[in-house]
C-alpha cells in the first residue's frame, strides 16, 4: 500500500497541520510516513506546497512529479500550480475560490479565475471543486477551510483509514475549545461531498 | 519506547536529549531554528540549559566553554551561520574539547530561504572536522546522539549536517522514555593547551592532521554507510545524504539495476566500503547535491588505488552542482547514465498563474516605515540598503525601498560605504531590532568613529520574526523564560555614541514622518528607531473599511501599500477579511475614506 497526498495552498492557511494530521492518521495504522512542508519566507502570503506519503516502505519525503494519488488544494491557482505533482487519474479536492495575491492588485500578474476553474475540470481524475468560504461559514469558523478539505477527503474510497480514524487525527492536533468547531468542519466537508 | 511524529529538527533536539546534552545553544535561521526551540521547551524539565545567543559566533563560543569543562554542549545554525561562527570553529577544530561538542548546521541546498547554496561538507574537511549528513529524521536523531560519543573519543567538535528535506520533513521516529542521567562534569581543568599561542597551533595542527584519520577508521564500520552489492549489475551508484532516498526511489521507478553505497559520513570518506564498491562496478555514478564531496575523496581513492572503473558526477556535468535533487532529476540523470530512454509525460499547458511571492503581513509595522521613509526622502536622491529579516520584503513593488541585502548586519556599512563615494546622494540604511544585536552594532559604531552621513532605521518589533519570532536581547525573555535583563536599543545607540536619536511610531505617519525629515537632515550618523510589536505577535485591532462614497477610487491604498488585506473584488478598492486594523492605510488615503468599523 502506498499513498502519497499533496496539499497546496497560500502561507497561513493551514497547510501543515493538515499534512500532520495525515500523516498520524497514518502511523496510528502502523504505516511509515513522511511530510515534508514549507516553513519560512514562504509562509508570509506565498505559495505553499506539504507533501504526506504513507506506506509500508519509504525513502524521501517529497513527491515525485506525477506520482501523488490525491491533491487537496486550499485555493484555486495554487491547485493548479500542483497538478504536476498529481499522477494521471489522480483526484482532486480544491477550494474554488481565489485568493487573489498584491501581483494582481498591483497589475504586475493576473488570474482568471474561470480559466483555472475549466482546466482543473478538464483533468481526467475525480475533479471535486468545492465554495470553500461558504462551507467555512457553515461550520462556523474562518479558519476551518483545511479540516473541511480533510472531510471531503475522508469520502474517497481506498483509504487506509476510516473517516472516524482521521477525524480522530484531526482532534488529536486541535484545542480543548475548538473541538466541537472542527468535528462540525470535518462533518460539513463529508456532507459537501454526497452534493458534489 | 514511543513512536512520535518529529520533524527532523525535533528529531536532532531529542537526540541531544537522549544524549545527556547539558548546554545548547543557537541562533536561529531557516532551517535550522525548530532544534533550539525545541531543546528550550524541554531544557527545565530535562535540567539542561539553553539558549538564544545573540548570533553564531557567540552561540559556539558558549557551547566550546561548556565542552571545555566537560560538558556535552550544542550549537545549531543554518549555513550561513557558520560563516559568522566560522571564527571560532577553525581554532577550535586546533584547541579541540573535552565534553562532546555537536555543531548542527542546516544546509538549504536550492536555496529556499538563504542567501547561499554553500555546502558544510566542504566547510567540514577545510577545518578538519568529521561532518555526518543525515538522509532522514530518524537518521539524523541517531546521528546526533552518535555525534557527541564520536567528539569525545576524537576530542574534536563534530558537525551534524541535515539539509531543508530534512529539517523540515516529519517521521514517525522511537523516542526514549526515560530521561538520560547527564554525565558527571569533570570540570575545566587549567592547562597551556586551551591558550592558542602559534607554537601550540604548530603541534595541534600535526595532531589534528593525524586526527583525521582517527575519524575515517572510525567510520570504516559505521551504520551510517551502507554498501549493497548488485550482483547483475557492473553499475554502481554512491549516494549522500537525502540523494539516497532520491537514488533509491528513482531506481524502483525505473526498474534499473545498481549496487548502490549510502554515505552518511561524507568527511572522512571511508575507504573500505568505497574499494569494494570499485572491485565490483565498472561504472560508477555519485550523486550528491551542492560540490563533490564525496566524489572528490572517491576519485583520490580510485587513483591511489589504480581501479580502472569510469566515474560520473559533478565531473561530467551529470549531476548539478547547484540547486536541489529530487527523485524527478535523480532519474533522468540515471536514464541518462545508464542509456535509457528518459521518461516523459504529456501534460496540458495549465493557465497561465498568478505571481505568489511572499509579502508582509497585513498591519505590518515595516510596510509603514518604508512607506514613511520614501515620503521623507522623495525629492531628494536616496539609496536604500537593506538588510536580512521580513523587511527584506521591502525590496518588492510597491515599496521599493531596499536597493541592496547582502548579509546580516551588513545595511549600515554598505550605507557608509557608498557614502564615501556619493556623499551627494542620501544614504539610509535598515536593519531589524534582531539584526541590529546579532551584527548591526559593530557597523554602526564603525559608522560614528569614522563620521559616515548616514540614517540608521532600527526596525524594531520586538521579535526576531522572519525566523519564527525567537526573542532577543531587546526583550524581556530568554529561551528558557522571562527575564528583567532586556537591553535597551535606543540607550544601545547613544552609547555608541549617536548624536542624533529618535524613537518613532510608524503607525503614527504625521509624528514619524516629521522624524524621518530631521533625521535626513541631521549631518552625521542618525538613527531612528522605528516601534510597533510584530502583528504575528499580538492581537488584531479594529477592523477597517473603505466607504464607498468617499473613495474616489485613486488606488493609493493599493499602489503606495500593498497590503494583502486591500484588495477589488468587485472593482473598487475594499478592505478584506484579513484586515489587521493597523491603521495606516487611513492615514495615506488623501480622501480619509477609510474608517474604523
Ligand atoms: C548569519 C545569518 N544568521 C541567520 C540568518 C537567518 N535570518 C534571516 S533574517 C533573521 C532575523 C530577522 O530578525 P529581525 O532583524 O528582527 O527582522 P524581522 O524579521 O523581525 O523583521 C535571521 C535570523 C541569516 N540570514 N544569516
Ligand atoms: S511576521 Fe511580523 S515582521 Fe514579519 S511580515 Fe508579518 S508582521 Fe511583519
Amino acid at each position: 500500500m502506498k499513498l502519497d497526498i499533496v496539499i497546496s495552498g497560500v502561507g497561513g492557511q493551514g497547510s501543515v497541520l493538515a499534512s500532520r494530521v495525515l500523516a498520524s492518521a497514518g502511523m496510528g495504522l502502523g504505516l511509515d510516513v513522511r511530510t515534508s512542508e514549507v516553513i519560512g519566507m514562504a509562509q508570509r502570503e506565498g505559495s505553499v506546497t506539504s507533501q504526506v506519503r504513507l506506506g509500508e516502505k519509504l525513502y524521501g519525503a517529497t513527491i515525485p512529479d506525477h506520482e501523488a494519488d490525491i491533491l487537496l488544494g486550499f485555493e484555486l491557482a495554487e491547485t493548479v500550480r500542483a497538478v504536476p505533482k498529481l499522477k494521471p487519474g489522480g483526484a482532486i479536492i480544491a477550494s474554488a475560490s481565489a485568493i487573489v495575491p498584491v501581483s494582481v492588485q498591483l497589475g504586475i500578474s493576473s488570474y482568471d479565475q474561470k480559466a483555472m476553474q475549466q482546466y482543473l475540470r478538464e483533468q481526467p481524475g475525480r475533479v471535486v471543486l468545492l465554495d470553500l468560504e461558504e462551507l467555512a461559514k457553515k461550520a462556523g469558523h474562518p479558519k476551518t477551510g483545511n479540516v473541511i478539505i480533510l472531510g471531503a477527503l475522508s469520502t474517497l474510497p481506498g483509504l487506509p483509514f476510516e473517516p472516524e480514524q482521521l477525524l480522530q487525527a484531526v482532534l488529536s492536533y486541535i484545542p480543548e475549545k475548538l473541538q466541537n468547531t472542527n468535528k462540525r468542519a470535518f462533518e460539513v466537508g463529508r456532507q459537501s461531498m454526497e452534493v458534489a | 519506547m514511543t513512536l512520535k511524529l518529529l520533524m527532523g529538527n525535533e528529531a536532532i533536539a531529542y537526540g541531544a536529549v537522549e544524549a545527556g546534552v547539558q548546554v545548547a545553544s543557537a541562533y536561529p535561521g531557516t532551517p535550522s531554528s525548530e532544534i533550539l526551540s525545541t531543546l528550550a521547551g524541554l531544557a527545565l524539565e530535562k535540567g539542561f540549559y539553553a539558549e538564544w545567543s545573540v548570533n553564531e559566533k557567540v552561540a559556539l563560543e558558549v557551547a566550546a566553554g561548556a565542552a571545555y569543562a566537560g560538558a556535552r554542549a550544542l550549537a545549531a545554525m543554518k549555513q550561513v551561520g557558520l560563516n559568522v561562527a566560522s571564527d571560532p570553529l577553525m581554532s577550535l577544530a586546533y584547541i579541540g574539547v573535552k565534553g562532546g561538542l555537536v555543531l548542527v548546521v542546516a544546509d538549504d541546498p536550492g536555496p529556499h530561504s538563504s542567501q547561499t547554496e554553500q555546502d558544510t561538507r566542504l566547510f567540514a574537511r577545510f577545518a578538519k572536522l568529521p561532518v555526518l549528513d543525515p538522509a532522514t529524521p530518524r537518521e539524523a536523531k541517531e546521528m546526533t546522539r552518535y555525534a557527541f560519543e564520536l567528539s569525545e573519543k576524537l576530542l574534536l567538535p563534530v558537525i551534524l549536517r541535515p539539509t531543508t528535506r530534512t529539517c523540515h520533513a516529519c517521521q514517525d521516529v522511537e523516542i526514549q522514555d526515560t530521561t538520560a542521567v547527564p554525565q558527571p562534569v569533570s570540570g575545566f581543568q587549567r592547562s597551556p593547551n586551551w591558550v592558542i599561542f602559534p607554537n601550540l597551533s604548530a603541534r595541534k595542527h600535526v595532531w589534528l592532521n593525524g586526527q583525521q584519520e582517527v575519524a575515517r577508521e572510525s567510520f570504516e564500520n559505521s551504520p551510517f554507510n551502507q554498501l549493497t552489492i548488485n550482483e547483475q549489475s557492473d553499475v554502481g551508484i554512491i549516494a549522500c545524504g537525502v540523494s539516497y532516498n532520491y537514488v533509491m526511489e528513482a531506481l524502483q521507478l525505473t526498474g534499473l539495476e545498481a549496487s548502490v553505497l549510502k554515505i552518511g559520513t561524507p568527511y572522512p570518506l571511508p575507504a573500505g566500503p568505497v574499494l569494494q564498491l570499485l572491485q565490483h562496478a565498472k561504472k560508477i555514478l555519485v550523486v550528491e547535491e551542492q560540490e563533490p564531496v564525496v566524489e572528490d575523496q572517491v576519485i583520490a581513492l580510485a587513483w591511489k588505488t589504480r581501479s580502472t572503473a569510469q566515474i560520473s558526477g559533478k565531473y561530467d556535468r551529470l549531476v548539478a552542482r547547484e540547486g536541489e535533487l529530487n527523485v524527478n532529476k535523480v532519474r533522468a540523470i540515471l536514464e541518462n547514465f545508464c542509456g535509457r530512454q528518459p521518461h516523459s509525460i504529456e501534460a496540458a499547458v495549465p493557465p497561465e498563474l498568478p505571481l505568489r511571492t511572499p509579502v508582509l503581513c497585513a498591519g505590518c509595522s515595516h510596510r509603514a516605515s518604508f512607506y514613511i521613509l520614501k515620503e521623507a526622502a522623495r525629492g531628494k536622491d536616496t539609496l536604500f540598503a537593506g538588510d536580512i529579516g521580513c523587511y527584506t520584503l521591502g525590496a518588492m513593488p510597491p515599496l521599493n525601498t531596499t536597493d541592496t541585502c547582502l548579509c546580516m548586519g551588513a545595511s549600515v556599512s554598505i550605507a557608509a560605504g557608498l557614502s564615501r563615494v556619493e556623499p551627494h546622494r542620501q544614504q539610509v540604511a535598515f536593519l531589524g531590532d534582531s539584526t541590529f544585536f546579532h551584527s548591526g552594532i559593530p557597523g554602526l559604531i564603525n559608522a560614528v568613529h569614522n563620521g559616515a552621513n548616514i540614517t540608521l532605521v532600527i526596525l524594531d518589533n520586538s521579535t526576531t520574526a522572519m525566523t519564527g519570532h525567537q526573542p532577543h536581547p531587546g526583550l524581556n525573555r530568554t529561551a528558557m523564560g522571562p527575564t528583567d535583563q532586556s537591553i535597551n536599543i535606543a540607550r544601545m545607540v547613544e552609547a555608541c555614541g549617536v548624536e542624533f536619536v529618535r524613537v518613532a511610531d510608524p503607525f503614527d505617519l504625521k509624528a514619524a514622518l516629521q522624524v524621518a525629515k530631521d533625521a535626513l537632515a541631521f549631518a552625521g550618523p542618525a538613527v531612528v528607531i522605528m516601534q510597533r510589536e510584530c502583528v504575528a505577535q499580538i492581537n488584531k485591532g479594529r477592523h477597517r473599511r473603505i466607504n464607498p462614497d468617499l473613495c474616489t477610487e485613486c488606488g493609493a491604498c493599493i499602489d503606495e501599500l500593498g497590503c494583502p488585506a486591500i484588495g477589488k473584488p468587485a472593482g473598487q478598492p475594499e478592505i478584506l477579511e484579513n484586515c489587521f486594523g493597523c491603521g495606516f492605510c487611513n492615514q495615506v488615503c488623501p480622501v480619509g475614506a477609510i474608517e474604523e468599523v
